[in-house]
């Protein structure tokens, strides 16, 4: 492991842009293309959504964790952890389309984006207890191998 | 944040900044009061400056889509940028939502 951050918020929903603004600032040191971040990023909006909508039912007073970690094969993995109502069935949440219908609009397609942007998604909840994200994604920072070679080109 | 067109022509209503799931109700809002006049069928949604969607987003874009076509309208999108585009056609918008090219003819 190369390099780790943790960060901790309350589960409100003007947390979700913060989250995303702190999961790019930690993944620029891996030099990655635009539309990786861009995947990373729509990744933990959708995961940290669903911890707030989902997890806490609305609720303001829980904790959302994200933790984000990469290796030097810059592989990027990235956990977003709820302690709130948990998840019964987690195969059929995952279901594209799939909603508990609360009303709201809800399209059912947060995890099929998470695992849509991201190399892979697993998901661990107990009833009660919480629910936990983790994604992985390896960067391939195109831009800055391109760079590098200009460089070596140019000498 | 909204622009009329002359009469006839679909209201074109620009959306900027970020629509998650904490902005979902203000846009929400704005664009129900838009279509709130039964007059109004057919809507563009100009997203050039919108630098961010997530899966709220697309529930936002699907309500409005019901309301008009249930009185014969349609809904539009336009100057979508990379990441909202992605995340439109992995939803399958496309099928519904039609995709306008911008003004200089060239694909949006």
């Amino acid at each position: 492991m190369l390099n780790r951050m943790e960060l901790t918020f309350l589960s409100r929903a003007q947390n979700e842009a913060f989250a995303r603004v702190a999961i790019a600032a930690f993944v620029v040191q891996l030099n990655p293309t635009l539309p990786e971040m861009a995947d990373i990023k729509t990744a933990v909006s959708e995961a940290v959504t669903n911890a707030i909508v989902h997890g806490y039912a609305g609720r303001e007073d829980g904790l959302v964790t994200v933790q984000a970690s990469y290796d030097d094969g810059h592989i990027l993995t990235v956990s977003i952890s709820d302690t709130g109502c948990g998840i019964e069935d987690v195969a059929t949440a995952m279901l594209p389309f799939y909603s508990t219908g609360d009303g709201t609009e809800r399209s059912g397609m947060g995890f099929c984006v998470m695992q849509t942007f991201m190399d892979a998604v697993e998901v661990s909840s107990a009833v009660g207890k919480g629910t936990t994200v983790l994604m992985r994604k390896r960067i391939t920072g195109e831009v800055a191998l391109h760079r590098e070679r200009v460089l070596d080109e140019i000498g | 944040m909204l622009q009329y067109k002359p009469f006839g022509e679909a209201v074109t209503v620009v959306i900027a900044g970020e629509l998650d799931h904490f902005a979902a109700p203000q846009i929400r809002r704005m664009l129900d009061d838009v279509i709130r006049d039964p007059a109004i069928t057919d809507v563009v949604l100009d997203l050039e400056n919108l630098t961010f969607m997530d899966s709220s987003g697309i529930g936002v874009l699907l309500g409005r889509l019901r309301t008009l076509q249930a009185r014969g309208g349609t809904l539009s999108v336009k100057n979508m940028q990379p990441q909202v585009e992605k995340l439109f056609r992995l939803s399958g918008l496309q099928r519904v939502i039609g995709i306008e090219k911008d003004e200089k003819g060239g694909r949006v």
